[in-house]
């Protein structure tokens, strides 16, 4: 007989790691990634790869050669980030500029932190933000989406358009009346499904529930944060729209229109920039919710999601503090 | 037949880990005595008992061997009769060498007055006081594994008083199933153990906690409860750490043990199933503890079993009986794969708190590989105390003891539900483990 090891207890372990919990988000970003090809053609999934191989390429050679760390790019988060800031930006985006931005979000938002789990922001956010102030035009500039796999549309036509979010907020600042908004935005059905301008992966609710719900059953994600998230953005929402429905559009609307399915699925629920109680999640996602409205209504861009979490991501620190788990008998 | 009652569990955290309770249909099988045993000395929580024979002295079966002299410290008896080869030291289940007595089998002789007949005796006739008496010289301790002398357990301050004896038969480490077994064979014994145990703590309520993943013992044990007053037999859902002390009161009173407390607190005694058993045989039979249940497992072991051995036996002979030491064992564990110690070789005797030897194969035996941390929360959500275990895992890598300290490690109670969980594999427990040293190592110096 050899040597028996001796380690300290326990001496199994479960069947959890991180390798599995990433790749099971990757896979339940699969179906918002099928709609956006459905809808924005061949482009979409070109803006993925580029992310994808930018991603991992950019964490091996900082990992390997700056870091001198083992690179751990099989874990899959690199693959995560990188499809969560495709799915933020414009499928007309070009190429390069993808590249710079996902190369900024590993390289700066996660690697010089010190790689998986120690950065403070949501890398893609981070990365988001860093594009939008890089290419304030081209990351605006939103395609219709045209008929499913009609991949020439664009390029043919250019047919470009606000986003929904867009049409509100222009439409209202130039002094339109609700109704006359109102009348230029899509259904709810096709809002709903995804049938709107807007980035790759934010577009279709159903899709971005679907593997929100999966994450969900496979325990990857808990329901405190999405709900928390949602249900704020809701009420706030709401009580605007009760307030005055010809200042504020209705609160079905702002849960469909934009990232918010994105944000309170995907990103916000992000473990590592997110709380770690069950009281500082639910927080964590009032906070977001609430800035979200905030922004969307009263801020300078149309859109909040992004801001909304990364300020929230900036106060997890303090919300960990905060709010602390009850001890046992004390 | 008023089945299924509600089950019940604790609140906070816990975790299911795969049962793998590969023995639980093996009954329990006499091992008879080896030429050689190992009785250790320092088989109880506390201080070591102090042996009373000397080489050469010859000894009978249940004999007094050694005596727990302090407070906390538990007597010991021969558990074979014949000559004492040798007053030593041998290598335990700690890895670290201890006094032990080692003593060489000649026949089968018993101490005088030690009844060793089958028969069911359930008429108590010793008194609240002499039961604790006749427990302490029989050197009972918690069976369970925390080895806790039982008579010291036994004895309420006179400001408090007990309401419930709450018997632990949860047996919620995978693979071990001695208690399981002890219960289906030994129904009527543990029931007048408990009742021996009322009396002793002058309650009239009992309650016996069996998980659900037992449901014949809870059949069982129910229908002979319906014959004693005051016990009560009750399902609990299938978590780990519910064999724990804190969350078992809690199953099954729902009241909360204050951290730093005891039991007796809330007025509650806690007692293993197995030391229930033990109890009967010592007050009723007048025999002390010479030997105990042990489950021999794991995955490639060909006869998962459970024994009635002799304490002092070596662990290497249960392995044999269980089918020989599978080709390619990496590890062995006295105790359960959650809380039990990996053991340095097989010559380390069964001791009083020897509840099971699993064996592992290589694979099984090695750790994954530690990942960065993912703040993922997992072992917050786990944590039967409520406590941060990443916080106070990072709090002792940075050697931020005040964190640490005020994140009330000490409250821990070692059960490695973290470390399990924990999908970057972290070995938190071991930093939880060192953090309760260190802690406890700063608080102690305070008050000098």
């Amino acid at each position: 007989m050899g040597l028996l090891t001796v380690s300290g207890s326990p001496h199994i372990h479960g069947n959890q790691n991180v390798n599995k919990i990433m790749w099971q988000v990757v896979l339940a970003m699969v179906p918002a990634a099928l709609v956006s090809f459905w809808y924005f053609g061949l482009s979409s999934i070109i803006l993925m790869l580029v992310a994808i191989v930018g991603a991992v390429t950019v964490e091996y050679l900082i990992a390997k050669f700056l870091l001198k760390i083992t690179p751990t790019i099989n874990d899959g988060s690199a693959v995560i980030t990188a499809i969560l800031l495709a799915f933020n930006v414009p499928s007309s985006l070009p190429w390069w500029q993808m590249l710079i931005g996902v190369t900024f979000a590993i390289a700066i938002a996660k690697m010089t932190f010190g790689g998986l789990g120690k950065n403070p922001f949501n890398p893609a956010l981070a990365g988001r933000v860093f594009m939008l102030i890089s290419f304030p035009v081209d990351m605006t500039t939103w395609p219709k989406p045209g008929l499913p796999f009609d991949t020439m549309n664009f390029s043919i036509d250019g047919l470009t358009g606000p986003t929904t979010l867009g049409i509100v907020k222009e439409g209202l600042a130039k002094g339109d009346t609700m109704a006359q908004v109102t009348s230029q935005l899509p259904d709810y059905t096709q809002m709903f499904m995804g049938q709107i301008g807007g980035s790759l992966g934010e577009v279709s609710a159903i899709a971005l529930i679907l593997g929100g719900l999966y994450l969900l059953i496979r325990k990857v994600i808990t329901w405190h944060i999405p709900v928390s998230f949602l249900l704020s953005a809701f009420v706030f929402a709401g009580i605007l729209y009760l307030v005055d429905p010809t200042q504020y559009i209705d609160p079905v609307f702002h849960l469909l229109a934009g990232g918010m399915m994105l944000g309170a699925f995907f990103m916000a629920t992000d473990m590592v920039t997110s709380p770690m109680s069950v009281k500082g999640q639910l927080f964590f996602g009032l906070g977001c919710g609430v800035l979200t409205i905030l922004i969307r209504v009263w801020g300078a861009y149309p859109e909040g999601v992004s801001f909304a979490i990364l300020i929230m991501n900036a106060f997890t620190p303090l919300i960990n503090k905060g709010f602390k788990p009850k001890s046992f008998g004390r | 037949m008023g089945r299924p009652k509600m089950l019940k569990t604790f609140k906070i955290g816990g975790a299911h880990p795969e049962e793998n309770k590969f023995s639980q249909h093996s009954t329990i099988e006499e091992i008879a005595a080896p030429d050689t045993v190992f009785v250790m000395m320092n088989q109880n929580l506390g201080a070591p008992s102090v042996p009373v024979v000397a080489k050469g002295d010859k000894v009978k079966i249940g004999q007094l061997i050694a005596k727990g002299e302090a407070f906390i410290s538990a007597a010991v008896h021969s558990p074979v009769s014949g000559t004492v080869e040798k007053v030593d030291f041998w290598t335990d289940t700690t890895g670290y060498r201890k006094p032990v007595i080692v003593i060489n089998k000649e026949g089968e002789e018993w101490a005088e007055g030690i009844d060793t007949s089958d028969a069911l005796i359930k008429e108590i006739k010793a008194s609240k006081d002499e039961i604790i008496e006749i427990i302490k010289n029989s050197g009972i301790v918690g069976l369970g594994g925390a080895t806790f002398p039982t008579h010291v357990k036994l004895a309420i301050p006179q400001d408090k008083t007990a309401e419930y004896l709450i018997i632990n038969a949860v047996e919620c480490e995978p693979y071990l199933t001695s208690d399981h077994r002890l219960m289906l064979e030994k129904g009527e014994e543990i029931m007048v153990g408990v009742q021996i145990l009322m009396k002793a703590l002058n309650v009239s309520q009992a309650i016996i906690g069996i998980e659900n993943n037992k449901e014949d013992a809870i059949q069982h044990l129910d229908e002979i409860a319906k014959k004693y007053s005051g016990i009560t037999v009750q399902g609990l859902k299938v978590k780990y750490p519910q064999g724990a002390e804190k969350q078992l009161i809690e199953a099954l009173t729902k009241r909360r043990v204050p951290s730093g407390k005891l039991p007796i607190e809330v007025g509650c005694v806690v007692q293993n199933v197995g030391t229930a058993y033990a109890i009967y045989e010592a007050v009723q039979k007048n025999k002390p503890l010479i030997e105990r249940v042990v489950t021999v497992t794991g995955k490639k072991v060909s006869k998962p079993s459970n024994f009635r051995v002799r304490i002092g036996t070596p662990v290497s002979m249960l392995i044999e009986k269980a089918g020989g030491l599978p080709e390619g064992s990496g590890k062995i564990i006295n105790g359960g794969p959650m809380m039990g110690k990996a053991i340095i070789n097989i010559d380390v005797p069964v001791t009083k708190g020897t509840s099971g030897i699993v064996v592992f194969d290589e694979k099984e035996s090695k750790r994954n590989v530690v990942a960065n941390c993912i703040r993922c929360a997992r072992c917050t959500m786990v944590c039967p105390m409520g406590l941060q275990p990443f916080l106070l895992a990072a709090g002792m890598e940075f050697d931020n003891f005040e964190v640490v300290e005020k994140n009330n490690v000490m409250d821990c109670i070692e059960c490695g539900t973290c470390h399990y969980t924990c999908p970057s594999n972290r070995p938190l427990l071991d930093m939880l483990r060192l953090g309760k040293s260190k802690i406890g190592e700063i608080i102690r110096s305070r008050k000098n």
